[in-house]
């Protein structure tokens, strides 16, 4: 194995696929993660966000195409890279009847090296659990723990498949200043979400997935700047009939998007949309029953992109 | 940077741990079997033999044939006496005329009235001063090793390594599956072959205590002979242990599920459970089925168990019955390893 140098990137992806059966999950996906970058896979479910980080992984075998890891490959270098990499799953359950201390103690004992099974703890902020049973521990103090077993070969390329899916505000900022913390230490991570929030957070660069392929790759302020909207105007009324037709015309509205009453314009110059707005809505004799406003976000980019949201709720 | 830990050493840990948290499976493997041998032990223990019941008119018969150790004999009046023999209180009713002829009275379809008759023929005969012309005497066999918790034992231990052999090595396979947790050890560094070896070590550390347990159960309580040395018991039993963790390893090699891990688990096990000879002889099936009941890993372990504990075999002896273990135990790891999946 040769010396690496830093500046082949942390992750080199090109011309991805892969097939199940009759669905395409990854269709010709190409990507570069560069050394020390926070990079994030954003899209809805069954964007093919897992079969990448899996395939990155080396739990899923690609059909075609190439994957390259710290200059290395899955089918020469497997022993070294396994070395080298954090990885956490998207559903993995631990043991239920071992504790804190000897699930951390089991995962440390197949590095090399790495910070001690006491760090490790101390890291994922569970010392006070450490001899408590994995059973009981709640969503947050398992995801930390899972967060905890990919950090003991203190690897320089950790893998985040969703982190936070299903944990409360709370024990989800607390695990991204987790991650934040790992990151400061100038690691290199690959994390895939659906939440727009914890990739505008955490995230340096961000690929936007959608059926299989990058639709959009950027820095998240860029992402946000390229769709030309700074603002998200939105609102609904009661009563008769209205015609939102008739808001295209107001100067700084970018874009209307009607339905069952509810309407969200995409705005530039929110001081002047916004009273442009009520004025056209009080002419028309309509009540207004919900405002609201916020800056555009990455949310907004996919919509704008493609039509849909990244959740379906 | 700290020394780090054995993986295997850690991954057998776990093992244990994991078993010996889960209360309900030590209730099966450690408990359970005592119950169902002192249960059996306990009714199928051997009883003093049969003393049948008869009644004689006179005293002086009475007397006579009193001398019968096998034989009750009760005194009674003629109408009395028939009366006790209609009723079944006794099985033959013995009656001497006044010209000294004795006449039974008895239903000749009734084992234990032809028995009474013989042996108060006898008696009243010998009592009247017959020699026997051949001189005889009874060596009476009843020695440990016979009985019926002898053969029950080496059953039930052969059982229960089969149980525990099969049954913790699918169990925790289909839920480390179920779980993805077989998919996150796989993304580690650990080495494959740990994973199942750690299976392994813990069966032999178990395994010493179920033996122990079952097979001293029988050894202190009942007195089953170990006509062999527990080293030569142990070596048998881990020969037969492993053989069972290489079938567990076949049935678990692709299943997802509880359910289906169950339902292939009885499936292999059920039919050794009958007619592998744990709790009444193999030999009572048909001959035409005997060889193939004789290939059955289970019969294997059981047939040498028996043979080693209560006669005494050398280990040399039971080659057949290791060799069919041994060739179980290769076909199915062989397989397993082709098609385990490995998450």
């Amino acid at each position: 194995m040769s010396p690496v140098s830093n500046s082949t990137p942390a992750l080199r992806l090109r011309n991805l696929r892969k097939t199940y059966k009759d669905v395409v999950a990854v269709d010709g996906m190409d990507l570069e993660v560069r050394r020390g970058e926070c990079f994030g896979l954003l899209g809805p479910n069954g964007a093919g966000k897992t079969t990448t980080i899996e395939i990155c992984e080396g739990l899923t075998a690609a059909d075609a195409g190439e994957v390259e890891l710290l200059g290395m490959r899955w089918e020469t270098d497997e022993k070294a890279l396994r070395q080298k990499l954090g990885i956490q799953l998207q559903e993995t359950q631990l043991s239920d009847k071992l504790t804190v201390n000897e699930t951390v103690r089991l995962f440390a004992s197949f590095f090399h090296q790495g910070p001690s099974v006491h760090e490790v703890i101390a890291q994922a902020q569970l010392t006070e659990k450490r001899n408590a049973r994995v059973g009981g521990l709640s969503g947050g103090q398992k995801q930390r723990l899972a967060l905890g077993c990919a950090l003991v070969g203190d690897p320089e390329l950790l893998f985040l498949d969703e982190p936070t899916t299903g944990l409360d505000p709370q024990a989800r900022r607390q695990l991204w200043d987790l991650i934040e913390e790992f990151k400061a230490g100038g690691r290199t991570i690959l994390l895939t979400t659906h939440y727009m929030d914890e990739a505008e957070r955490l995230c340096d660069r961000v690929a936007i997935m959608d059926h299989g392929r990058v639709i959009a790759l950027a820095t998240p302020r860029e992402l946000i700047a390229s769709i030309g909207i700074e603002h998200i105007v939105e609102f609904s009324v009661s009563g008769s009939a209205f015609d939102a037709g008739a808001l295209h015309v107001i100067e700084g509205v970018r874009g209307v998007r009607h339905d069952n009453g509810s309407v969200q314009l995409q705005v530039t110059e929110l001081h002047r949309a916004v009273p442009a707005v009520l004025e056209e809505l009080t002419r028309s004799g309509v009540m207004l029953t919900e405002l609201r406003t916020h800056s555009a976000t990455l949310e907004d980019v996919f919509v704008t992109l493609t039509g849909r949201r990244l959740r379906d709720e | 940077m700290s020394r780090r830990d054995n993986p295997l050493i850690q991954l057998t840990l776990v093992r244990f741990r994991e078993f010996l948290r889960e209360p309900e499976a030590l209730f099966w493997v450690f408990v359970f079997p005592l119950v169902l041998a002192a249960g059996l032990g306990i009714a199928f223990r051997n009883r003093p033999p049969d003393v049948v019941k008869i009644g004689a008119v006179g005293a002086p018969l009475t007397k006579s044939l009193a001398a019968e150790k096998l034989l009750d004999v009760t005194q009674y009046s003629l109408p009395e006496g028939e009366q006790a023999l209609r009723t079944g209180k006794i099985a033959l009713l013995a009656e001497s005329s006044p010209q000294g002829q004795i006449a039974y009275h008895y239903d000749e379809t009734n084992p234990d009235g032809r028995t009474a008759r013989m042996l108060a023929d006898s008696a009243v005969q010998r009592a009247a001063g017959r020699a026997d012309p051949v001189a005889s005497s009874d060596r009476l066999v009843r020695e440990p090793g016979s009985r019926y918790i002898d053969f029950l034992i080496p059953g039930l231990l052969g059982m229960n390594l089969m149980g525990s052999g099969i049954w913790g090595l699918v169990f925790t396979i289909a839920d480390a599956r179920r779980k993805k947790l077989m998919k996150r050890l796989v993304a580690t560094p650990m080495p494959r072959s740990y994973y199942l070896l750690s299976f392994l070590l813990s069966r032999l550390g178990f395994l010493v205590v179920e033996v122990f347990v079952l097979a001293g159960f029988g050894v202190f309580f009942f007195h089953v002979p170990m006509r062999g040395s527990w080293v030569g018991l142990f070596l048998l039993c881990i020969v037969g242990s492993v053989s069972f963790s290489g079938i567990g390893l076949l049935i678990a090699s692709r299943v997802r599920t509880i359910e289906a891990a169950s339902g292939l688990t009885n499936l292999v096990m059920m039919p050794m459970w009958v007619v592998s000879g744990v709790f009444f002889s193999a030999s009572r099936f048909p001959d035409s089925v005997q060889p193939i009941i004789k290939a059955l890993p289970l019969t294997a372990l059981i047939d040498g168990l028996r043979a080693y504990m209560l006669q005494g075999e050398p280990l040399a002896h039971l080659a057949v019955e290791m060799a069919i273990l041994c060739g179980w135990l290769a076909v199915c790891f062989t397989l397993a390893l082709k098609i385990f999946r490995w998450r």
